[in-house]
């Protein structure tokens, strides 16, 4: 008998039903079903950070999740950031600090923070490096990622006083 | 990458393709006695189990010109013997990953285990090669100087040190991954493959499967990192070769992170027994090094085990002047996976050994530490410099570069910082080096590998609208290479940068190149490019010149046009002249080339960057931790083409040194059996491991290059444990501390700060 089962996921505003084995991850259905392949694969054990996407707006390690378990959930990953054509200020800010070389850890870091700033997260470059090292960079040594975030954090608490005003 | 929307080989959509899941050797050392693979067979999906028999045993064999070497190959699947744990032994082909892993562990084998070598003590118990008898697969002897030792019993100081660097490996975020297919149409196997080389593992896949190179494409599409991990051809990637040649599926292989890191190619483990003498105003004497390098069970395809210790063994000496100079370094087989040329190639461990040499020197005779410097390092009004090693050095700023470092460690506040005061120990690294780069085929040729790397060649290509294609056979992956090489191009052309793209790492678009390594690309694809470019700037203002009505040699590039110099109306735009070329050529004279290409090459004989580090670190005694709180860098790499893109290769770089100083090592249990297999032990650092680095430049432009620049991929690696090696024992100064190996752990300093001795690491093998 076929351990199989019928999924919803809500993936970037997207409804997608799905028939998944239970033992598939949820970065394996993001990629191989739904042909996402932002999401990456740096570990598989839950170290790394690579395949980080949000989970009902948490951060999680898709490696970690199976794609069962997201089962009538909203999931946000690195393909929803921009808006159309048009990159987030999250992702113009990696871009201009060089938070990136090979990429490959990049969209990991992305939501790891969009996850940080949606709740807030102050522009402290020293608490930033603390929520940043949850994942790991093997190219850049961290400090344009660092930057972006906390330029990044700076200005959306501005805005966000501003909308307050 | 910014959207998600990079290709890395996992990303290739082939929704039919099949899977390759390997059985690895459980133990370190054995004789396979026998394999079954029914078992593996009968699992739903799984379409073929393949051993070495299966394939006709291939294997890879590279080899070293050299009477001091002695080749061994390394078969794509062990058979007869296995020589490290996690060695490659069958390969099972199934529907998906998830199948090829479960039917993987119904095969077994029958391994009769032998005791493994894991260190040079025991490399002649029971050699790993029978060819190789005293386990010593490359033994060179350099340099001998029959002075030497009459010098040393002279000098009135004499160090006689061991020093010793942990085993690791390069990490990238992307572990290794490939997709193999055979397309009938072109009777072509088509192999996409995270690397840096495509052109080389195109000559390995050919070569070991018995094909013409013709019917070999390699792709390299996005490379999520390398740092020489991809420079080599992996085993795994030529049996996926293999079964979509043999069984006409496409398939893929994805390494696991287990896999990269105790069934991959790791570096950097080696031993320097040296002696060193000094005069008494602390001026080198003569240095006398013996160093060993455990290469691993095998030599990585197409450059051998002898990366190491001939790196080693010649460039020693560094930014110093050392007097007299021999050198013995030995390649040692050990039952632990191969080496590949990882980031920084044993400079890492030369500038450790010179600077912690003269650290202690500068205790012993009463010197200041940077006092001793100034006297030892070769002075500008002495370039080209040629020292005992036979090593020309052409201009540096050596000298500026320690002064410069040591006046922003003190404008920064160091030394206040060091004083502390807050129950923590601080101390302050500081060293200086060089670092060649780009080395071409008359420096490579002298190591005598069969296969000799060096030159690279460029096509740049102007199409009818006026945009430009340039190909080059170098392989970048995160090194900026899109961004450099148009800058480069553009900036000949007289044209923006955004009118000119780079493609790279395929086979069939790039007739040859040696891929992106050795802090080679900019200076030698970027040169190869800018001649190209230069051709094709030639052939423009021809044109222009006959459009305008005067000699090329009026005609300046600028701003996108064509201009006659000293009458900037009397222009023509790039864009005019492309299409004037590609569609009304019957308008233009007979005498110029039909199309507005060029091709370029370049191979510089090597040059040598240099880079003064400073490290400040902190030490909790309580706990023996340590901590990187702050590093800085002066470095000079010539003409900077992109500041960027040099500070973030610095800051990867020294990342990745802080790393192997503090942090990482892949340590074997007494039976050879891998401790690390994931991120939980073996400790990449996070961000908070790793302090803002400050980067300042100084440039002396080279001579030797087409764009003034020097590489610069490798410095912030090979300088970085040095300099934390230094601070390390400078925040033990009262201890009398003489940590001489990396990397060091907070046991090592607990034991330091306990004892108050020198301390030397226990073996971990
Ligand atoms: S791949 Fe999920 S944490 Fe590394
Ligand atoms: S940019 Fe390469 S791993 Fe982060």
């Amino acid at each position: 008998m076929k351990d199989q089962h019928l999924v919803t996921l809500t993936v970037n505003g997207r409804e997608h039903e799905l028939v998944l084995e239970s033992r598939r991850t949820l970065a394996d259905t993001l990629r191989q079903e739904l042909g996402l392949t932002g999401t990456h694969l740096g570990c598989e054990h839950g170290i790394c950070g690579a395949c980080t996407v949000l989970l009902d707006g948490e951060p999680v390690r898709a490696c970690l999740v199976f794609g069962v378990q997201a089962d009538g959930r909203e999931i946000r990953t690195v393909e929803g950031l921009a808006d159309g054509d048009e990159l987030n200020d999250l992702q113009q800010a990696f871009s201009r600090h060089h938070g990136l070389q090979c990429g490959f850890c990049t969209p990991g870091f992305l939501m790891l923070a969009e996850a940080y700033l949606a709740g807030g997260g102050s522009a402290d470059p020293g608490e930033v490096r603390e929520v940043v090292s949850a994942n790991l960079c093997r190219c850049t040594g961290y400090q344009g990622i660092v930057e972006a975030v906390t330029e990044v954090a700076a200005r959306r608490r501005e805005q966000a006083a501003k909308a307050h005003d | 990458m910014l959207r998600g929307a990079a290709t890395f080989v996992e990303d290739i959509p082939r929704p039919h393709a099949h899977h390759l899941a390997f059985v690895r050797s459980p133990v370190a050392a054995g004789r396979i006695a026998g394999i079954g693979t029914e078992d593996a067979r009968a699992v739903p999906g799984v379409l073929a189990v393949v051993t070495a028999a299966d394939l006709g045993h291939p294997s890879l064999t590279a080899v070293l010109e050299r009477d001091e070497f002695v080749p061994t190959s390394m078969p794509l699947l062990a058979h007869d013997r296995v020589r490290y744990a996690g060695e490659p032994v069958v390969a099972v082909v199934a529907e998906s990953r998830y199948v090829a892993e479960d039917a993987a562990e119904r095969v077994w084998c029958d391994i009769e285990e032998c005791d493994p070598v894991l260190s040079l003590a025991d490399a002649a118990s029971t050699p790993v090669h029978p060819e190789a008898p005293d386990g010593v697969l490359v033994d060179l002897q350099m340099f001998a100087d029959d002075l030497l030792d009459e010098s040393l019993a002279r000098a009135p100081l004499v160090l006689e040190e061991t020093f010793r660097s942990g085993r690791v490996t390069a990490a990238p975020m992307e572990a290794r991954a490939c997709l193999a297919e055979w397309r009938d149409r072109d009777e072509q196997l088509v192999l996409h493959c995270s690397t840096q080389v495509p052109h080389q593992v195109r000559t390995g896949v050919a070569q070991a499967l018995g094909i013409a190179e013709r019917q070999v494409r390699v792709v390299a599409p996005d490379v999520g990192g390398g740092f020489g991990l991809k420079c080599v051809v992996g085993r795994e990637e030529v049996v996926a070769a293999a079964v979509a040649a043999r069984w006409r599926v496409p398939v893929r292989w994805t390494e696991d992170r287990q896999e990269n890191l105790t069934a991959a190619f790791h570096g950097h483990e080696q031993e320097y027994r040296v002696r060193a003498g000094f005069d008494a105003e602390g001026r080198f004497v003569g240095v006398d090094a013996d160093i060993v390098c455990s290469v691993g069970a095998y030599s990585a395809y197409p450059f051998s085990c002898g990366v190491e210790p001939l790196m080693a063994a010649t460039e020693l000496p560094g930014v110093y002047k050392v007097g007299r100079y021999a050198a013995r370094a030995r390649g040692v087989a050990t039952n632990k996976p191969p080496t590949a040329p990882y980031r920084g190639v044993s400079r890492p461990q030369i500038v450790l050994v010179m600077e912690r040499l003269l650290d202690k020197a500068a205790r012993r005779l009463g010197i200041d530490r940077v006092e001793i410097r100034r006297r030892n390092t070769i002075a500008p009004h002495e370039f080209p410099y040629t020292g005992p090693n036979g090593i020309t050095y052409e201009p540096g700023s050596y000298l500026e570069a320690l002064e410069r470092c040591v006046r922003e460690v003190t404008d920064a506040g160091w030394w206040e910082r060091r004083a502390g005061g807050d129950g923590l120990r601080r101390g302050i690294g500081l060293v200086n080096f060089s670092e060649r780069t780009a080395y071409g085929t008359a420096t490579m040729g002298l190591r005598r590998m069969q296969m000799t790397p060096g030159f690279d060649v460029s096509h740049v290509r102007m199409d009818a609208s006026g945009d430009v294609v340039v190909t080059s056979g170098t392989c970048g992956h995160g090194q900026g290479h899109e961004t450099t090489f148009a800058q480069i191009v553009a900036d000949r052309l007289g044209i923006r940068p955004e009118r000119v793209k780079l493609r790279q790492g395929d086979t069939d678009l790039v007739s040859f190149g040696w891929g992106t390594w050795g802090s080679r690309s900019l200076v030698i694809g970027g040169g190869a490019a800018a001649v190209a470019a230069r051709t094709l700037a030639g052939r423009l203002k021809a044109i222009a010149g006959e459009l305008l009505e005067v000699g090329p040699g009026d005609i300046e590039l600028a701003d996108g046009y064509a201009r006659v110099r000293g009458v900037p109306e009397a222009r023509v735009a790039v864009e005019e002249i492309a299409a004037t070329v590609h569609f009304r050529s019957h308008t233009l004279s007979r005498h110029h080339d039909q199309l507005l290409e060029a091709r370029g090459a370049a191979d510089p004989p090597g040059m040598f960057s240099n880079a003064a580090h400073a490290a400040l670190v902190e030490v909790d005694p309580g706990t023996g931790d340590a901590r990187v709180v702050d590093y800085l860098v002066v470095e000079d790499c010539g003409v900077v083409v992109n500041p960027t893109v040099v500070d973030g290769q610095v800051r990867g770089g020294v990342a990745q040194g802080i790393a192997a100083a503090l942090y990482e090592e892949l340590t074997y249990s007494p039976e050879g059996q891998p401790l690390a297999g994931t991120f939980m032990d073996y400790l990449v650092p996070t961000a908070s491991e790793i302090p803002p680095v400050a980067v300042h430049h100084l440039q002396t432009p080279c001579e030797l290059t087409e764009t003034g620049a020097k590489g610069m991929g490798e410095g912030g690696t090979i300088g970085a444990p040095a300099a934390v090696l230094a601070a390390l024992n400078d925040a033990l100064r009262d201890c009398e501390a003489d940590l001489d190996h990396i990397p060091v752990r907070p046991a090592d300093i607990l034991r330091v700060l306990t004892t108050g001795t020198r301390t030397e690491r226990e073996d971990t093998a």
